[in-house]
């Protein structure tokens, strides 16, 4: 199968800066797919260039097969939610949604049949005559869905649309995304730097730092077998242990990641193996309690626990199953 | 002992915001209020009143005669005369204006702008008399604009001009089309300015979000940069509409005989001592402005404020 956007030893320069270098990868079909890095990492300029607003100085952007090469962004088949919305404010929410149907040249009627249908399908049935700027965040947010989706695209690019909601919405817009995708069934390239974000909603991630692809896997590989030691730190609460310190402590050569959530901690017993170490932080975190345990050398290792058995100064025991240790290149 | 007191005041003025304010705003509001706003009234008031034509007072009595005045051929004429060459000098300003404050929005950047700012506003800081007659020289038929036409063969384009009745006229000095050239060129800082703010304003993301959907340059243009620059041009044809109006200067040195309404308020005040047909001349480009702003607010010039 033809994949539905293809980079091709793709490279974007801003003069003496390198945004993206020598990126490849492809995206199915119909996949949630998701570029997650930090910021200045070369997430946004890809996804720019698949909308046709950055052209790549070497190699190639295909969608759907097709070299994009120098397309215009009103010949490309694909739509953007941008991170700001992008709202037209002189127009009302009606004719902000009908506008790719209406630089079509689709009737009055025809137009505003579709862009009711959209307003049900973002639930907000009824808004059409309100202005951008009486909406809510998460208001506009729908509305720029809705924009971007009436067009029929077969690929849908958003880039960091969440960004500027605050917590609890942005929890219930990620549900309401990944929803939203099952039902139109068109592939969606989301752009965030947000781990948790990335992980619930995506079928595969894609993790960049400084211009580089360090990692594509579904959310599993990339939490439990990171590939390299960027992706190990940045995604989720993790021990990266190299060299002595690996041997010492997991008994393998070179570097090893260890989850803070699959240690165990337990009550220094003299008997029983482990690690020997003590607890130096108790953090409260809701649903867990995070310790940070000193085990000698000034290596800390993080452990999740679920609850607060243990005080600042205890000396504890951590253990773990051998497949807890992931190594890394 | 001083900042104590210094201190017990600014305590005492941060407990009374509306006395800070009062304060703060008290002058300003009174020269606006009185000085700007009232003289104004009291002048429109002075339409209403006539004047006695044995000793030349004026009278304080009600009267519509200064309007029913104006309505003669020789005033209506000079209304019309003025309208028309405002409406001409507006659009002239924003067709040269538009594309130098578009460039300047979208283009330029660091000391660029800086230039171009400096370009647009370095001829407000010299005298406007000395310009204007430094106009007439350039607009003259021994002029160089003359000249250039003539050494390049096209001096049957500037004489096709000069021969169309009305604007035409024995040279472009003492022309209408002349008045017209130093009216663009002396108001047209006042048209770009306030477009190139406008246009300043338009996030980037509102064009590409344009294009991503499908929009041609020219239909983005059309549907989301004018529509979101109209202020800007809007308040630009209002600086230059109404100094058009009211200005006496220009047409008094460049151009035929004929009167524009400046002129005729400055000779009624001044020479006549007419003050209160003077004022209901001055009622008219009120009037003008008013009606122009109505019809740009039902158009929607103002829906992206």
């Amino acid at each position: 199968m033809v994949a539905a956007v293809a980079f091709d030893d793709v490279s974007c320069a801003f003069g003496p800066l390198l945004a993206v270098d020598r990126v490849s990868l492809d995206v199915h079909e119909g996949e949630f797919f998701t570029l997650l890095g930090p910021s200045g990492s070369g997430k946004t300029t890809c996804l720019r260039m698949v909308g046709g607003f950055q052209f790549p100085t070497r190699g190639r952007v295909l969608i759907h097969g097709v070299d994009a090469a120098r397309r215009a962004p009103y010949e490309r088949d694909v739509n953007t939610v941008f991170q700001d919305y992008a709202l037209f404010p002189h127009m009302n929410v009606r004719d902000n949604i009908a506008y790719g149907l209406m630089v079509r040249g689709v009737d009055k009627a025809e137009r505003y049949r579709r862009t009711d249908e959209m307003l049900e399908l973002v639930h907000l049935p009824g808004s059409g005559a309100r202005r951008p700027a009486e909406l809510s965040g998460g208001q506009r947010q729908r509305v720029a869905l809705a924009r971007a989706l009436i067009n029929r695209p077969r690929v849908l690019l958003l880039d960091e649309p969440l960004g500027a909601l605050d917590l609890k919405l942005r929890e219930s817009m990620q549900v309401e995304l990944k929803a939203l995708q099952r039902q139109v069934g068109i592939t969606f390239i989301f752009v965030t730097h947000d781990q948790q974000e990335a992980l619930s909603m995506s079928d595969r991630v894609c993790v960049f730092d400084r211009g580089r692809v360090e990692q594509i896997g579904t959310p599993e590989e990339i939490y439990d077998r990171p590939a390299t030691r960027f992706v190990a730190g940045f995604v989720g609460a993790g021990n990266l242990l190299e060299g002595a310190q690996a041997r010492r402590i997991a008994g393998v050569d070179g570097a090893v990641m260890l989850r803070a959530e699959r240690i165990r901690i337990a009550k220094r017993d003299a008997g029983a193996g482990g690690v020997p170490g003590v607890v130096k932080e108790v953090e409260y975190l809701g649903a867990f309690i995070r310790y940070i345990v000193d085990v000698g050398d000034g290596v800390e290792l993080l452990v999740n626990a679920a609850r607060r058995d243990f005080a600042r100064g205890a000396e504890v025991t951590l253990s773990w199953p051998d497949a807890a240790c992931h190594r890394i290149a | 002992m001083s900042a104590a007191l210094a201190r017990s005041l600014s305590s005492a003025l941060y407990h009374r915001r509306r006395l800070t304010l009062a304060l703060l705003l008290g002058l300003p509001l009174f020269w606006l209020g009185v000085v700007y706003c009232g003289s104004l009234l009291s002048l429109l008031a002075n339409s209403f009143f006539g004047m006695d034509p044995f000793t030349g007072m004026v009278k304080r009595e009600f009267t519509l005669q200064n309007f029913v005045d104006l309505a003669a051929p020789a005033n209506l004429d000079v209304i019309l005369r003025t309208v028309a060459m405002a409406t001409a000098v507006t659009l002239g300003c924003a067709a040269i204006g538009f594309p130098i404050a578009y460039y300047m929005a979208r283009y330029t950047r660091g000391w660029v702008r800086a230039a171009f700012y400096l370009g647009v506003m370095l001829p407000l800081w010299s005298s406007y008399l000395v310009r204007v007659y430094a106009w007439k020289l350039l607009l003259a038929k021994e002029g160089v604009v003359n000249w250039v036409f003539a050494e390049s063969g096209l001096s049957w384009i500037l004489n096709a001009l000069l021969s169309i009745p009305v604007i035409g006229g024995p040279s472009l000095s003492i022309s209408t089309l002349g008045t017209f050239i130093v009216f663009v060129y002396i108001w047209l800082p006042f048209m770009i300015l306030p477009i190139q703010a406008a246009l300043e304003r338009v996030p980037q993301s509102l064009i590409e979000a344009s294009a991503d959907l499908g929009a041609r340059d020219a239909a983005t243009f059309r549907k989301v940069i004018f529509p979101l620059a109209l202020p800007g041009i809007v308040a630009g044809s209002i600086f230059t509409f109404s100094l058009t109006l009211g200005d006496y200067i220009i047409p008094g040195i460049i151009g035929d005989s004929s009167l524009f309404l400046g002129q005729v308020v400055f000779l009624q005040q001044g020479t006549a001592g007419n003050v209160p047909l003077a004022a209901a001349f001055t009622v008219v480009p009120i009037a003008v402005m008013a009606v122009y702003l109505a019809i740009a607010k039902r158009m929607g010039a103002f829906d992206a404020l």
